[in-house]
């Protein structure tokens, strides 16, 4: 099949692309796997139900649900205003909307602290309110919520955008009132795009690190992220616990990424037929 | 996934709507009013937040911030790991768009699920893997030592996890687009008795110009931001392998707020100037798109 | 230079585009591949052209100007090809495109800057965008685009001239006015040239032969007034034009035409090789009634319907239409003047 091609560079370009990326990714990846697999089964059970991590993970499932489901609603309103609402500045507030790819993490995590601390712009204002943010599993979440917007946000975009404004002229024809014609016709529509947007969310928010480890405080049991569990058992040689917990990461992370995956493929089939 | 369809989004600028299909004007402007409240607080206030502790002590204060040996060592290890990391991935984005969107061969998509894979890896777990590989308990890590070559803890550790977290950012803006412009222009420069080298430098690149820049942009902010897994295999010497970003994170956690917002700040800098590059190109890429939808009518 | 095809087939992954394909054009012919879309026709331009290269068999061969295609590469090989989308290089002026495959030569085979700059003029000259050199693709019109890319593929002096739906994607009046423009260019340079096309009129109009495809074979072979007035199958029958089908059986080598669809072979008729008269006349007339009278055009059309319902549709003079002074619903006779009728292989 490889032998004749009229266009030339194909051993060169795909030589190099499967070994580049076999270097770079492939490799180190199955050294995790393997180094893992090293571990008894009940080493590695003892690792995983160990209270301390069973509390990060329970807080980094928890606080990054929350954080895609609050992203799922926002999200779905931003994109709606930037698709169908006319206002100044629309361009610059559309650009915006990818800071957090833009901004390092370590930056919006030392200024969402500084916001949220209890002197801060809004943590002045909540704290007498009772909330505290900073420090607190609250905290983590609103990290999450901002670096999680984006993929919400540009995933329901260009769904919305192909809508066919003929579709919602027809529901208001055949005597849908605006609700209705959004729940049943609109909502439906941008389903998958909107799992998609959450899922992606969500699975960054379960890896997060430079925007967590600074509001978060990283109280054991209390207030810390799988990610900061991680470095903390590095920090202290334990390589074994490390490993252990970053196939589980890894294991996780690929789940999602398959569902996405399998969920777009099942959309194109049923909805642009092939 | 999400730059791609920010490229792709549709040409019209806006539907045209009628009353039947739009909301009335004060539910529009409470949506709109949520939206905007919202964008503001979550990232308005951040990006504000940043620039205004960074000045708290005055500007001199802030200019002193990067009078530091330690902050100039970071400025410079960052530009050379983004230095190596982008024109690394550059090159591969190039050589993984054409052997892809050129040719059909099996395992096609799996190839190109797997240029996607470090996106969906934590940044912590990118840094892991170099660690479990090349650290003193790694795998190679013994007969490293043995030869006295150091890559965890050291600059040739954050080369390779920069280049790890960038890896698929050109390849992605360049696979579609080049999928989507067909190989006629191509094959009409072979046939005219081009070599493939020419081919490549006098049609293919100037057609897709645009969407590598776009990518190469997008590459060099994460290089140049990227923290979690280079705080994984930096060590965090000073003057020796902190970044910038890591460097941030010293000054913060020594209390040295004005210092560690206004290095901060350069970062913050760094990326409005990526997201207006994006924007401008975005609407580059979408305009042409507009003129070639426009010929091919 | 001529190209010989021997014996080609293709494949691509399970679907078959070419079976067992053989085909010679002569020096300086040109030919049309004609079919529906999907018949190969694409294919076997390509692998003339050496884009696509043929499932390896014995016995197969693409000989282009007596050298087999596959033993020089892309740059030796001098095909002139035009894409059906133009394929212009679109950050290059139209100067620029043109002079594209001058520019690329080796330095030793490079004509001079002179000697280009003035061929590249001439050819503009010769496709009348004189004018336009400095313009980009996009400033251009889909016909000038098209003259354009057929410029840059003359301007190598391509051994032959290979051309793939060249004007499928312009509008009908720009089509007909190209087409007359290639025919009056080829009998101007004379360049060996193979079209593919999927418009009967435009291949009947263009071509000095015809090489009608489907469903991955070669049907026919001829000058259009062969394959017009003498189709081979069935199939190039009703790709050339449209028939009416009837039934009817063969008497004496003569088509005895009836109604009867379940007996007999089915026998076709051009529209324009029946004859309507008021009155019975001839071996077999069959009765029909007029439904519709279409008298705009060069010739006027009938249609009418048949004993038990079926289309008729008959073509003739403006003159013998006054003359009928024919009125929809009128009671009629029709008799056919030649007919085709496909039984096996024996046609008469």
């Amino acid at each position: 099949m490889a032998r004749h091609r009229f266009i030339p560079g194909f051993g060169l370009t795909l030589g190099f692309t499967v070994f580049y990326l076999s270097v770079i990714v492939l490799v180190p990846l199955w050294f995790l796997v393997l180094r893992t697999t090293s571990l008894s089964w009940a080493q590695f059970w003892a690792i995983v139900v160990d209270p301390r991590t069973l509390a990060s993970l329970r807080l980094t499932l928890l606080t990054s649900f929350a954080a895609a489901a609050v992203n799922a609603v926002m999200g779905f309103l931003v994109a709606w205003s930037l698709v169908r609402y006319q206002f100044p500045g629309k361009r610059a507030i559309d650009a915006i909307v990818d800071l957090p790819f833009a901004l390092p993490t370590a930056v919006s995590g030392i200024a969402l602290t500084a916001i949220y601390s209890s002197n801060g712009w809004l943590g002045s204002v909540l704290e007498p309110l009772g909330i505290k943010v900073a420090f607190t599993p609250l905290g983590i979440t609103v990290a999450l919520i901002f670096i999680g917007l984006p993929f919400v946000v540009r995933a329901l975009q260009p769904a919305l955008e192909d809508l066919d404004p003929a579709v919602e002229e027809a529901a208001a024809i055949l005597g849908a009132g605006r609700w209705q014609t959004f729940l049943r016709v609109i909502l439906p529509a941008v389903t998958p795009a909107l799992i998609t947007g959450f899922t992606m969310a969500f699975a960054r928010a379960v890896g997060e690190y430079g925007s967590v480890v600074f509001i978060s405080g990283n109280m054991p049991l209390k207030t810390e992220h799988v990610s900061l569990l991680i470095i903390a058992k590095l920090e202290q040689f334990d390589y074994a616990g490390a490993t252990a917990l970053g196939s589980l990461m890894l294991a996780i992370s690929f789940v999602l990424l398959l569902a996405i995956n399998s969920l777009q493929w099942w959309t194109a089939r049923r909805y642009q037929g092939n | 996934m999400v730059d791609r369809t920010a490229i792709s989004r549709k040409l019209i600028p806006d539907m045209i709507q009628t009353a039947k299909t739009t909301e009335p004007a004060w539910m529009r402007t409470i949506l709109l009013g949520i939206a905007l409240l919202f964008l503001l607080c979550f990232l308005v206030l951040p990006l504000a937040a940043v620039f205004t502790e960074a000045l708290r002590r005055g500007f001199g204060a802030y200019l002193a911030s990067f009078r530091d040996a330690a902050a100039m060592s970071a400025i410079r290890l960052t530009l050379l790991a983004a230095g190596i990391a982008v024109p690394a991935n550059l090159v591969f984005g190039l050589a993984a768009s054409w052997g892809i969107a050129r040719f059909k061969f099996p395992g096609r998509n799996l190839l190109v699920t797997l240029i996607d894979l470090p996106f969906a890896v934590s940044p912590v777990i990118s840094g892991l893997i170099y660690v479990l590989l090349f650290g003193m308990q790694g795998a190679l890590g013994p007969w490293l030592a043995q030869h006295n070559i150091q890559i965890i803890f050291a600059v040739p550790g954050i080369v390779l996890a920069t280049v790890f977290v960038t890896f698929p950012f050109v390849a992605r803006e360049l696979i579609p687009l080049m999928q989507e412009q067909g190989s006629e222009e191509e094959e009409a420069a072979l046939l005219l008795g081009a070599s493939g080298w020419q081919t490549f430098w006098r049609v293919t690149l100037p057609n897709i110009k645009w969407g590598l820049l776009y990518g190469v942009i997008l590459c060099n902010a994460r290089a140049m931001g990227e923290f979690g897994a280079v705080s994984v295999v930096s060590g965090h010497i000073r003057g020796k392998t902190n970044t910038v970003p890591l460097h941030v994170e010293i000054l913060y956690n020594e209390y040295n707020f004005v210092g560690a917002f206004a290095v901060a700040s350069l970062l913050a800098l760094l990326a409005l100037l990526t997201l207006v590059i994006k924007s401008a190109l975005e609407w580059k890429i979408r305009a042409e798109a507009a003129l070639q939808v426009e010929e091919a009518a | 230079m001529s190209i010989e095809v021997r014996n080609v087939s293709k494949t691509f992954g399970g679907y078959v585009a070419l079976r067992n394909v053989s085909l010679c054009v002569g020096n300086g012919e040109l030919v049309a591949l004609l079919g529906p879309s999907g018949s190969g026709k694409t294919t076997l331009l390509r692998i003339i052209a050496g884009l696509e290269v043929p499932d390896a068999a014995d016995g197969s061969a693409v000989i282009v100007a007596g050298e087999e295609i596959s033993a020089r590469n892309a740059r030796e090989r001098r095909v002139g090809f035009v894409f059906q989308h133009y394929a212009l290089f679109r950050y290059m002026t139209v100067f620029e495109n043109i002079a594209f495959g001058l520019r690329v030569r080796p330095r030793e085979e490079r004509p001079a800057k002179a000697g280009i700059r003035e061929r590249v003029n001439r050819l503009l000259e010769l496709i009348q965008l004189d004018g336009l050199a400095h313009r980009y693709p996009a400033q251009l019109s889909g016909g000038q685009r098209q003259r354009v890319a057929l410029a840059r593929a003359l301007a190598i002096e391509p051994k032959v001239l290979l051309l793939d739906e060249p004007f499928g994607a312009l509008d009908a009046k720009v089509r007909q006015e190209l087409r007359r423009w290639l025919r009056r260019l080829h009998d101007e340079i004379h360049v060996t040239s193979v079209l593919v096309t999927h418009d009967q009129d435009e291949a009947l109009e263009v071509a000095d032969r015809i090489v009608v495809m489907n469903q991955a074979r070669i049907e026919q072979t001829g000058t259009p007034e062969e394959v017009f007035h003498n189709p081979a199958s069935q199939f190039v029958m009703e790709f050339l034009g449209h028939v009416n089908l009837f039934h009817g059986r063969v008497e004496s080598g003569k088509a005895v035409v009836s109604n009867d669809a379940s007996t007999g072979a089915p026998i076709f008729v051009r529209p324009f090789d029946l004859e309507i008269h008021r009155e019975a006349r001839g071996a077999a007339p069959m009765r029909a009634r007029v439904r519709r009278i279409q008298s705009a055009g060069p010739s006027a059309k009938v249609e009418l319907a048949g004993d038990n319902g079926q289309p008729i549709l008959v073509e003739m003079s403006h003159d013998r239409l006054r003359e009928l002074s024919l009125r929809r619903d009128d009671a009629v006779f029709v008799n056919p003047r030649e007919a085709k009728v496909f039984l096996d292989d024996y046609s008469i």
